[in-house]
């Protein structure tokens, strides 16, 4: 343990588990959308009320979003039991139950947390559990986190992100203090590379590849940049690991930094995550407090700021080269690569962007050591993923698991299936740049090659499940007037060939489409992919070129006999 | 200097040459919109998407990507052919009666279009920037912008309102490839129809006839030589130029004698 981190890990051990009992409230955006504001005050005041010892505390979002508001209740010394979509009522029925018995209620007791794990320093610590609570399942053999691999994950749920205590308490800077003291760049370039770590927004290039380039192009200032532009419709990774552990994201930013050279850092966040731009500028400013950011970090000679920049909401920001226009005070439309961004990118600067999960993702590396990251996942695709689970599922939430399990595994096996008593007949990966695969291929492994040679895409980690109930022509559509309006409309191919799909989709779903109108929309397609300027009018086809593919029949319900399949669209109006 | 391959020909580049500059020096005809040798590349019109054959078979935009060494391209490939007919068609339907682009496009083979044209049907624009990137990179006035995203996008002075930066030079009008910028000098007045934008002309000293945007006065202490000459209206200057000519014809003459 570094000196400097020793009175920090200290009283974060003492506020992740007090003498008291600790009362936790889920406040991550989740959280709060089910009614956990109102949950935590009704605690609040029962709390007063009842004279009762104890502590009561936010945290981000554990991943179970289907269940918020979620409330944890530890006894000292013992595991936090977890309880779910808590209202006002049951929230004062609890605080009562503690008063008087001080023990724990068994109704709505969902999971006992009856042992943590401290990735970075490779600890698990367990817990004892109360005799009444032994029928109660534990955290880790509840199906939807049981085959969960939690990397990016670590924390969320665990810490209050407004403490950077309590991140240190759980090994957070310690791989920082490690780098900085021990290792050269290059050695961290190497080990980021051995790990195999790729770029979790959806690109999936190397990510020790890209810090290598930056590295070694000549010059005095460089620049990193993290990317939490996050804009693809259900998904929400990055907002919640922002939300719910923002230090995390710090450490690997600044190790990056010191990996290719950089002293200057842009955490760029869409401004319609107030509470992710909230809990992010606190971090950093406790991070600039306690030595961790600015002038000779940890006392290491290492010099690196790190400024918030808030995006204004265009999708394509997300794109490096227009979020890069856009940290430059330009507005935001991208550029054609080459030069790539690691060999000029901001100012024209040797600049690294990876995604927020990239970043979170370092520090644990750094701690572990590549080998023992590539050892999780599959070869070529080691780690892990964060997906968010949305749409047609049983299980709503944010979920994370290793690369090359089965799509079947994570929907039914965690997922839970639809959970309504209809099948799931596909999923929409990677937003509206993915595509939606059919339920005949869910035996497939989740690799970036194998999403992409089935014509969607990892992507940054959105999932949307559709069941029988959905039309796949008029989800196509939805998808293509989301990237026509999103289109910077910089470049013809991408500007006006998706407005022009878009157009082919409506008058389909509308019943005025012709069984020519699926080779045109193919040709356009493959067009705009094969002609775009960048990233977003290169994958924009995709929902209409993936539903044409596995749901063409759907397609000539619609252009052939004028029938909507799932009586979605208004096709015979 | 790298040596690359277009169409078939061998040819050694300047270093840093773009793949477009490589393609007019080996006097391959590939017409282009958003393309201007005294600006930087800009990508956005897509019609010089040419084929990589090798060292990696891709699909570039010729205009922005560097000629590297061993470079094999092939301008009429089947994929860059293709995508550049599609857009020549999607430009077709935006401009629906511009000649311009439709003899550009005849050219390429595409004479109709399969896409609805647009409603607005006397749309001039392709949005290829070339406006507003010489009126803020070269001129620096930063008059126009673009306005607006995806299909909404247009170009314009700021809430198309009387453009505040603009000093009348009618660059913008003198690199439009399609003719859209319309500009007049009018009544002592230069009108940019385009931008709603419109600049008092200064009267000549000669002959008092309104000739040169008040705003690009300032150039007058840019330029020093034949300052008395750049002051005047194109008429006067010529009959001025004409008249120190004829001094200097007078004097040389004498001077022979």
């Amino acid at each position: 343990m570094p000196a400097d981190l020793e009175p920090l890990h200290a009283a974060g051990r003492a506020s992740l588990y007090p003498d008291r009992i600790k009362i936790t409230v889920g406040m991550a955006t989740c959280g709060l959308a089910a009614g956990a504001d109102a949950v935590y005050e009704a605690l609040s005041q029962r709390i007063k009320q009842r004279e009762l010892d104890a502590v009561l505390v936010g945290t981000g979002c554990i991943g179970f979003c289907q269940q918020e508001p979620l409330v944890d209740v530890r006894l000292p010394g013992q595991g936090r039991v977890i309880y779910t979509q808590m209202t006002r009522p049951r929230a004062r029925a609890l605080v009562d139950h503690l008063a008087q018995t001080g023990t724990l209620p068994v109704d709505r007791a969902w999971a006992v947390i009856d042992q943590e794990e401290s990735l970075v320093e490779d600890r698990v610590e367990r817990f004892s559990r109360l005799p009444e609570l032994s029928g109660v399942p534990a955290y880790s053999q509840q199906p939807f986190f049981a085959s969960q691999r939690k990397i990016v994950l670590r924390n969320c749920g665990f810490v209050d992100p407004a403490s950077c205590e309590e991140y240190v308490a759980r090994g957070g800077y310690r791989a920082l203090a490690g780098v900085l003291s021990e290792m050269t760049p290059q050695q961290v370039i190497d080990e980021v590379t051995r790990s195999g770590l790729r770029g979790r927004g959806g690109g999936g290039f190397s990510a020790g590849r890209k810090w290598q380039v930056a590295r070694d192009v000549p010059g005095e200032t460089k620049y990193v940049i993290c990317n939490g532009d996050e804009g693809d419709p259900g998904a929400y990774m990055d907002r919640t690991v922002l939300e719910s552990d923002p230090h995390s994201v710090i450490e690997g930013v600044i190790i990056g930094a010191y990996a290719i050279g950089a002293h200057q850092g842009y955490a760029y966040v869409r401004d319609e995550y107030p509470l992710a731009v909230e809990r992010l500028t606190n971090a950093l400013a406790q991070a600039e407090a306690h030595g961790l950011l600015g002038e000779n970090i940890l006392g290491s000679g290492f010099n690196f700021r790190l400024d918030l920049v808030r995006g204004a909401g265009a999708f394509v920001c997300g794109e490096e080269t227009a979020m890069i226009s856009s940290i430059e005070g330009g507005s935001g439309e991208p550029r054609p690569k080459p030069p790539y961004p690691a060999v000029a990118g901001l100012w024209g600067r040797p600049t690294v962007i990876n995604n927020v999960k990239t970043f979170s993702t370092v520090p644990v590396i750094m701690a572990r050591g590549g080998d023992w990251y590539a050892a999780v996942g599959a070869p070529g695709n080691t780690g892990t993923v964060v997906f968010s689970l949305v749409g047609q599922i049983a299980n709503t939430g944010l979920v994370e698991v290793p690369l090359g399990m089965t799509l079947n595994d994570l929907l039914e096996g965690i997922g839970g299936g639809s959970g309504n008593g209809r099948a799931i007949k596909a999923v929409q990966t990677g937003g509206p740049s993915g595509g939606c695969l059919p339920a005949r291929l869910f035996d497939m492994r989740i690799t970036y090659e194998e999403m992409t040679s089935a014509g969607s895409i990892m992507g940054s980690g959105g999932m949307v499940v559709l069941d029988e109930s959905a039309c796949m022509v008029d989800v196509a559509r939805y998808f293509l007037d989301f990237t026509t309006v999103e289109s910077c409309g910089k470049c013809t191919a991408c500007r006006e060939g998706t407005g022009h799909l878009r157009a082919i989709l409506t008058r389909i779903t509308q019943g005025q489409g012709t069984p020519d109108d699926l080779a045109l929309m193919e040709e356009v397609g493959q067009a705009v992919k094969a002609g775009s300027l960048c990233g977003l009018g290169q994958t924009a086809p995709n929902p209409a070129l993936s539903t044409l593919r596995y749901f063409r029949d759907e397609y000539e319900a619609h252009v052939i006999e004028h029938r909507c399949p799932a009586g979605k669209c208004p096709v015979g109006a | 200097m790298p040596t690359i391959v277009v169409d078939g020909q061998t040819l050694t580049v300047p270093e840093g040459a773009t793949v477009l500059q490589a393609i007019r020096q080996a006097g391959v005809h590939l017409p282009t919109l958003c393309y201007w040798e005294g600006l930087p590349p800009y990508g956005a019109c897509r019609l010089c998407l040419v084929d990589v054959v090798s060292p990696k078979p891709d699909t570039i935009a010729a205009c922005a990507y560097p000629a590297a060494e061993g470079m094999v391209i092939e301008t009429q490939g089947p994929r860059a052919t293709a995508v550049r007919k599609i857009v020549l068609e999607f430009l077709l339907a935006r401009c629906p009666t511009w000649n311009v682009i439709r003899a550009m496009a005849a050219e390429a083979g595409v004479t109709e279009t399969r896409f609805p044209a647009s409603t607005k049907a006397d749309e001039l624009c392709v949005l290829c920037g070339l406006c507003v990137r010489i009126c803020r990179d070269a001129v620096g006035a930063a008059a126009i912008g673009f306005i607006g995203r995806g299909p909404e996008r247009q170009v314009g002075p700021p809430f198309h309102l009387q453009a505040e930066a603009c000093i009348g030079c009618g660059a913008c009008a003198a690199v439009c490839p399609t003719d859209a910028v319309k500009i007049e000098d009018v009544d002592g007045q230069r009108i940019l129809h385009t931008w709603n934008t419109r600049v008092p002309l200064e009267p000549c000293p000669s002959c008092g006839q309104p000739y040169a945007p008040e705003p690009m006065a300032f150039l007058r202490e840019h330029v020093e030589a034949s300052q008395h000459l750049w002051g005047l209206c194109p008429a006067c200057r010529r009959k001025a130029a004409a008249a120190q000519l004829e001094v200097i014809r007078e004097a040389t003459f004498h001077a022979l004698r």
